[in-house]
């Protein structure tokens, strides 16, 4: 007769512990591809190689003989978009460092992403700048027009949501785009170096970084700064995107790869003095608020009367 | 049941046996009765009471959930790590607290400004789909906790700055100026520590551990964002 007890279900803990507990025991490994090389093998990053010796060979085995059935799940299920979040911490400070610092001759893409192209910095950089941009630039009004008596503070909100299509649409449109570019160039002429679209969508995600401390220097409202640190912020980002994406477009016709790059470098450009004349008021122009501000009272009382 | 105990047990056998080898010599003979009772611990008292809460009367059903709640909002207060948060999740308390807030941050609709703060169902947008993605994000790095208990931590989460905009709604009823302003300043900073340090202590230990910092950024910038929205609250 069996015991009450006999028929408990039992905690058998984690794999290791219980092959800790006894050594002997065969296990059977049931996992997916993608989730081995998390777990037990050590992390792919850059300079870690010393890990490798540490944790023993068969691990570095099993994620070199998994690396390349990463992305085997069907497009449909969860597993399949979380091989794009497959970044730890430290990766994605490198990958922001490497878009803060362009070494010429040092390619981001080959650099950092290394074949392992994420969506986690792009997205949440992105959302950091959409705040950033539209934080900003209502304390920046505020401070601007503090002493005014006519004028009152709104939080904008508005602009949130504006701030947020420009900048989503930047950061997927233009990738999109160029990725189509390249491929189109890439059947005329054959290139050695070719990015997929994840890692292009990386390279522009990662290369915006440098604006969300530019926007929040931007709140001082002096011209002469802002202009600076547009010019910096251009300089450091668009040499990033101009180096990742000079190979490719390399052994193409000269005045094409010319045009390529600079179309890139405009687009940047475009983005960042736009954001800095919509969402930020002119520090000199102070009387034109006040001549804006009471036309909207006149109407107003007009209105109520 | 004799055969099966012996045949693992045979010491000094030179030849590897294959694996589960006397399995299939195991028989359960027609005379060995087999009985006994199969409890599952924890899950028998709530089948129980099933029958049962269709007779109780109406008060003690809602004061039972509303115990619930008032337990996890002295969870949230309070942050020690626990598991009922966890364990029982409910969407009562987010509900009732984004309602709330988005009920006082809403500027009014005879407004003629465009810009101006946001609309009642901006502020609810955004508390529930900044707390999907974020939701999403701790899901798709490989965290252990199910959706709604996450959307439950977070929403609960959240009292400190309701707390804070009630405060500050009273703060703004007193006379203007830079100190009237500090003061927000003041309240909001610390409920938004708050409520950082509440859902993180419920938040971290699903992730694995070289994935924290990545899982608790996103909160950080959604608690900043209701924060902001508290702060520049002008009514």
């Amino acid at each position: 007769m069996a015991a009450v007890d006999d028929l408990q279900f039992e905690e058998f803990g984690d794999v290791a512990t219980s092959l800790a507990a006894n050594p002997d025991a065969t296990t059977i490994n049931i996992e997916g591809p993608g989730e081995t090389p998390k777990r037990l093998g050590p992390p792919r990053g850059s300079g870690r190689e010393e890990d490798d010796e540490l944790l023993g060979n068969d691990d570095s085995d099993k994620t070199e003989l998994l690396a390349g059935q990463k992305k085997s799940s069907p497009f449909w299920t969860f597993e399949y978009y979380q091989t794009f979040f497959d970044v730890d911490t430290y990766q994605v400070f490198d990958r922001i460092k490497g878009s803060l610092l362009p070494i010429p001759g040092k390619n981001f893409v080959r650099l950092y992403i290394r074949s392992n192209p994420d969506l986690y910095g792009p997205f949440w950089i992105c959302a950091t700048l959409v705040f950033a941009i539209a934080i900003s630039g209502n304390l920046s009004n505020f401070l601007i027009h503090l002493g005014e008596k006519t004028y009152h503070y709104v939080p904008e909100f508005r602009k949130v949501s504006i701030a947020a299509t420009i900048i989503y649409a930047y950061a997927w449109l233009v990738p999109f785009a160029l990725w189509g570019f390249l491929l189109w160039r890439n059947s005329k002429v054959m290139n050695i170096v070719s990015y997929s679209f994840l890692e292009i969508v990386c390279v522009y995600g990662y290369s915006l970084f440098i604006y969300i401390p530019t926007a929040i220097l931007w709140i001082i409202p002096q011209k002469a700064v802002r202009w600076i640190l547009v010019m910096m912020a251009l300089g450091i980002s668009g040499s990033v995107l101009a180096m990742t994406f000079w190979p490719a477009v390399r052994e193409d016709n000269r005045r094409v790869a010319l045009a390529t790059i600079v179309t890139i470098v405009l687009l940047h450009t475009l983005l960042s003095v736009g954001c800095l004349a919509y969402f930020f008021d002119a520090p000199e122009l102070d009387h034109l608020p006040t001549t804006a501000v009471v036309p909207n009272q006149t109407v107003v009382a007009a209105k109520s009367s | 049941m004799a055969e099966a105990a012996e045949s693992p047990g045979e010491p000094g056998t030179t030849s590897p046996r294959p694996l589960f080898a006397g399995l299939s010599d195991i028989s359960i003979s027609q005379d060995i009765p087999v009985e006994g009772e199969i409890t599952i611990p924890m899950r028998s008292r709530i089948r129980e009471f099933d029958s049962s809460t269709l007779n109780e009367s109406v008060q003690n059903t809602i004061m039972r959930d509303l115990k619930a709640v008032g337990k996890k909002f002295m969870h949230v207060l309070y942050p020690r790590k626990s598991n009922t948060l966890l364990r029982d999740w409910d969407l009562w308390g987010p509900l009732v607290l984004c309602v709330t807030l988005a009920l006082m941050l809403q500027r009014g609709s005879a407004d003629s400004e465009n810009d101006g703060g946001p609309q009642f169902a901006e502020v609810f947008v955004i508390i529930w789909f900044g707390a999907v993605t974020i939701t999403l994000n701790s899901k798709l790095l490989g965290g252990n906790i199910s959706f709604f208990q996450s959307l439950c931590v977070l929403g609960y989460c959240i009292l400190p700055l309701t707390v804070a905009l009630l405060v500050c709604r009273l703060v703004l009823l007193a006379k203007p100026g830079p100190i009237n302003f500090i003061v927000r300043l003041f309240v909001v900073i610390m409920m938004f520590a708050w409520s950082i340090v509440a859902s993180t202590a419920f938040l971290a230990d699903s992730q694995p551990p070289n994935r924290k910092a990545l899982a608790v950024y996103p909160v950080f910038l959604f608690y900043f964002v209701i924060s902001w929205m508290i702060l520049t609250f002008t009514p």
